[in-house]
């Protein structure tokens, strides 16, 4: 299986490619256009040319809900919950979102409340991402770092091959990240799920992913293994030159 | 040649004024997020106060024009701005057009209660013109002009040089141009917000005022449906220009008008096209420009950048109740209802019986309310045209066909649902406010267009329908529709608790999150439109059924289905008791005011200035007032532990139950 995403203007020939179960990182200093190509990705933009490849099929074109089903799930940089809802819920209607089509009167006039599948899975990932004690409670209660989660776990419910995450740092202190990579790990861990991280935070980054991609001003300056990457010169230059 | 310039030159005036309010709306819409549809109302007032002094107060022009167009129409402006909208400076703008609909409702039917208007009630002809000399004519080369044209044109050229002239050269213009970026920005920089915004409520409002006084003449007559038409043309103007440039509106407005000058002197006099099209053109323009128009293709609404300061409105408790306070609220509803209908079917008379009737029908049909507007967070203007086809259909079909009636109501109910989600195909690509324009416009195309026709509404007389068989009396009539109901009710409860309503409540709380999980927001949106059209369709094919006839004046027109949305969304759009209490609320007030001795415009004021609540309390005012006293007793027995008794007491106390109104009346008949 492979991914590959080519040749977006505003974007200069970024073509980027994740394998299966890998844990990738983006990063670029601001403006560098990381969140147009996750845009792009996702298909909340449209890329004026190059192509999005997943698992071997061209999604160039494809809606954003129907690349959900097909096995992407994300997060977003600023939050995007379902006010009104308990945290369960979220999880839950991510559940029934990934079962998905052609079941016109059954979903319109569903009888059962969650199965007993439904609801085992949930919990699991719940204890997973160690939210199970604010399970019923409204999710505007939660903090950001919580919330965040919650995103998560939503995103997770829907079983995706790819997970993407758009700064999931922003808004949050030092431990409350490393602890954010902590649970990273062990959900790529346990699910082998591919992650794509795009930050800005650099530390993070390292601790996580094992390869990365540099973007500056829409191209990619570097790529490789994760140590290499940080070595190198134009990238020291470039970026973390004004950091280190 | 010449010809069609004489029509162009006509159609100037109407131009005019279209956009003198579509520059009122972009301007509020700009500095305070309002789209402001009680403009219609306020153009109403400033052409009623000009219309008095003038014609029955002997006032010379000039005061009459100053005090109503510089110091009412201001003044309305100004106290709409601080008494309401100031407050609602964070409420999403779907919840600030639901204000303004009641506004626009209920602002008329105030002015004709006031003491010195009650000749408002009846028809008003020439209402007198701003020119001192109404009867001299202008030649222009070939044309000629009257002088209330003149006069409309030359006024309106002077407020766009003003405008222009306050935007570039005045302190306050650069102020006001700040403030549309955001209020909160404009704040931090050191000025008042609060001062500007007002500034622009009382200019905008004095722009309808002005479009009001013009207006009146150029119909002859002062009536409420040609300010309808001014303010969809005026809407239609302000979409053409994105709802954001103040001169495409302004060209947009004078297009329209020519534009109807020209059809008007093009179709032949008498043909179905000249008298449906004609008066209809803003409609249908609006209608189009919604859908097609690439400026509004992919427009967001205007949000503050800073607008995340704000704390998120408070969420619906979703704190578990305790099981006992449950089941004694469910029981003491259920008797409430049972002694209900005992009262109404063996106790009173049938007049009453007639209008606990009326309640039940209402009720189904405002399910469709709580359907599109509780569920899936839409606002449809339309609901009333949706519950016109049912009815239309259900009568035709049963005429014709000779059809029995329980099938064609079905049938129309399946045709309303056809044409909802017609509707909604083009339409989904529109949220919020434009949406709610759309079904708008919609609404007044169906109503000037399609109902006129022989094969939609009969013509003159409203078709007639005959009651089903075994249903004959009025009390099994009852029975037929408080069956409906309550399997009308059990189906939206199943919708709701459903993966469709967790589609449907997702998609309300974030859309950008919703597809990101595989919701297709587009069918979800499809589905609840169809569902909602449908039960519309049905309560329709229902109250014809009860009637006798499918009487569109009497029950469907625009107006009303504005009435309904304001009435649901005011007294609760989330929940099924919602529109039960709706329902009873509209069959039972007329009759209440007419106990009391009052007038029943008095129910388009209470609702409309209920609907001023929407923006504060969007799951409805009586909802929230029951979720409240709700929680109090439950912590308050959680943390007393009273004995049982105390309890019961509490919750009786404390539960706004709609029942009792339903049982209060016919008790009260006797």
């Amino acid at each position: 299986m492979c991914k590959r995403f080519s040749g977006i203007t505003a974007l200069e020939d970024v073509t980027l490619n994740v394998e299966p179960g890998e844990p990738v990182g983006l990063i670029g200093p601001n403006g560098a256009g990381k969140t147009t190509f996750f845009n792009c990705l996702l298909g909340l933009l449209r890329a004026d040319n190059g192509r999005v490849l997943f698992d071997g099929r061209d999604i160039t074109r494809m809606p954003v809900y129907k690349r959900a089903r097909l096995g992407f799930g994300r997060t977003f940089q600023r939050v995007e919950l379902f006010t009104g809802m308990t945290v369960r819920d979220h999880l839950l209607v991510a559940e029934r979102a990934r079962l998905g089509t052609g079941r016109f009167w059954k979903d319109v006039l569903n009888l059962a409340g969650p199965t007993k599948d439904e609801n085992q899975r949930a919990n699991h990932t719940l204890e997973l991402l160690g939210l199970i004690d604010v399970a019923d409670k409204p999710i505007e209660s939660l903090s950001l770092g919580r919330a965040r989660l919650v995103e998560m776990g939503r995103a997770l419910m829907t079983e995706p091959m790819l997970l993407l995450l758009d700064e999931p740092s922003s808004g949050l202190d030092q431990s409350e990240t490393m602890e954010l990579v902590g649970t990273l790990q062990e959900v790529q861990r346990e699910r082998g799920t591919a992650i794509l991280l795009v930050e800005h935070d650099v530390e993070m980054v390292q601790a996580f992913a094992s390869r990365l991609y540099v973007l500056d001003f829409g191209v990619i300056i570097a790529s490789g293994a994760t140590g290499e990457v940080m070595d190198d010169e134009a990238v020291r230059k470039a970026y973390l030159g004004e950091l280190v | 040649m010449s010809d069609l310039l004489n029509y162009v030159i006509l159609g100037i005036p109407f131009g005019c004024v279209f956009a003198l309010l579509a520059v009122g709306l972009v301007l509020t819409y700009k500095t305070s997020g309002v789209f402001n549809l009680a403009f219609g109302a306020q153009a109403f007032v400033s052409a009623a106060v000009f219309y008095n002094t003038v014609t029955n107060h002997d006032w010379p022009l000039l005061p009459a024009f100053i005090l109503s167009v510089f110091i009412v129409a201001p003044l309305v402006g100004l106290i709409l701005d601080r008494a309401l909208y100031r407050h609602l400076r964070t409420a999403p703008a779907i919840a600030k057009l639901v204000t303004s609909i009641g506004l626009l409702i209920a602002i008329p039917e105030i002015v004709k209660l006031l003491p010195d208007f009650d000749f408002l009630q009846s028809s008003v002809f020439n209402p007198p013109t701003i020119w001192p000399n109404p009867f001299a004519y202008y030649h222009f080369g070939d044309y000629v002009l009257d002088g209330n044209q003149v006069a409309t044109i030359v006024s309106t050229g002077a407020a766009v040089l003003f405008l222009t002239a306050l935007f570039r050269y005045t302190t306050i213009g650069l102020q006001m141009r700040a403030v549309v970026e955001s209020p909160r920005m404009t704040e931090l920089a050191g000025i008042n917000a609060d001062r500007v915004s007002a500034f622009s409520w009382m200019l905008s409002s004095a722009f309808a005022g002005l479009a009001g006084v013009l207006l009146a003449p150029l119909f002859a007559q002062l009536a409420a449906p040609n300010f309808t038409i001014l303010l969809i043309a005026a809407i239609a103007a302000a979409a053409f220009g994105r709802l954001t440039s103040i001169p495409l509106a302004f060209l947009g407005g004078i297009l329209l008008g020519v534009a109807q000058g020209v059809l008007g002197g093009y179709l032949p006099a008498d043909s179905v096209l000249s008298n449906g099209l004609r008066p209809s053109l803003p409609f249908v323009v609006l209608f189009l420009l919604l859908l097609f128009w690439p400026g509004l293709r992919h427009r967001r609404e205007i949000v503050d950048p800073l607008s995340g300061v704000d704390p998120p409105p408070p969420g619906l408790s979703a704190e578990k109740r305790m099981r006992l306070l449950t089941y004694t609220t469910w029981g003491l509803g259920v008797i409430v209802i049972a002694a209900g209908l005992y009262v109404s079917l063996f106790v009173v008379s049938n007049f009453w019986l007639l209008i606990v009737t009326r309640a039940v029908i209402f009720s189904l049909i405002f399910l469709s309310i709580t359907v599109i507007t509780g569920m899936a967070g839409q606002i449809s203007l339309c609901q009333a045209s949706f519950a016109a086809v049912g009815s239309f259909g259900t009568a035709q079909l049963a005429q014709r066909f000779d059809m029995p009636v329980l099938l064609t109501m079905v049938i129309g109910a399946a045709m309303a649902a056809i044409v909802g989600a017609l509707l909604a195909i083009p339409a989904l690509r529109l949220g919020g406010i434009f949406l709610a324009l759309a079904t708008l416009a919609f609404a007044l195309m169906f109503e000037s267009i399609f109902v006129p026709l022989d094969w939609v509404s009969g013509g003159v007389l409203p078709t007639k329908v005959p009651r089903p068989p075994l249903f004959e009396s009025d009390r099994a009539f009852l029975f037929l529709a408080l069956g409906l109901l309550v399997v009308i009710s059990i189906l939206v409860i199943l919708v709701r608790k459903g993966t469709t309503g967790r589609y449907l409540d997702a998609l309300r709380g974030s859309e950008t999150a919703a597809t990101s999980i595989g919701i297709n927001p587009a069918r979800a949106r499809v589905i609840a439109f169809a569902l909602s059209a449908g039960i519309a369709g049905l309560g329709g094919g229902l109250l014809a059924i009860q009637e006798n006839q499918a009487n569109y004046t009497a029950n469907y027109s625009v107006l009303f289905g504005l009435l309904w949305l304001v009435i649901v969304v005011t007294i609760g759009a989330r929940t099924v008791e919602g529109a039960v209490q709706a329902g009873l609320a509209l069959a039972f007030l007329p009759e209440i005011l007419k106990a009391l001795g009052l007038s029943p415009a008095y129910q388009f004021i209470l609702f409309g200035l209920g609907a001023v609540t929407y923006a504060k309390h969007p799951e409805g005012v009586l909802e929230y007032n029951k979720r409240k006293s709700l929680e109090t007793v439950q912590r308050f027995l959680t943390r007393g532990r009273q004995p049982p008794d105390g309890e019961s007491g509490g919750v009786v106390r404390a539960r706004p139950q709609p029942a009792p109104v339903a049982a209060a009346n016919p008790a009260g008949d006797r």
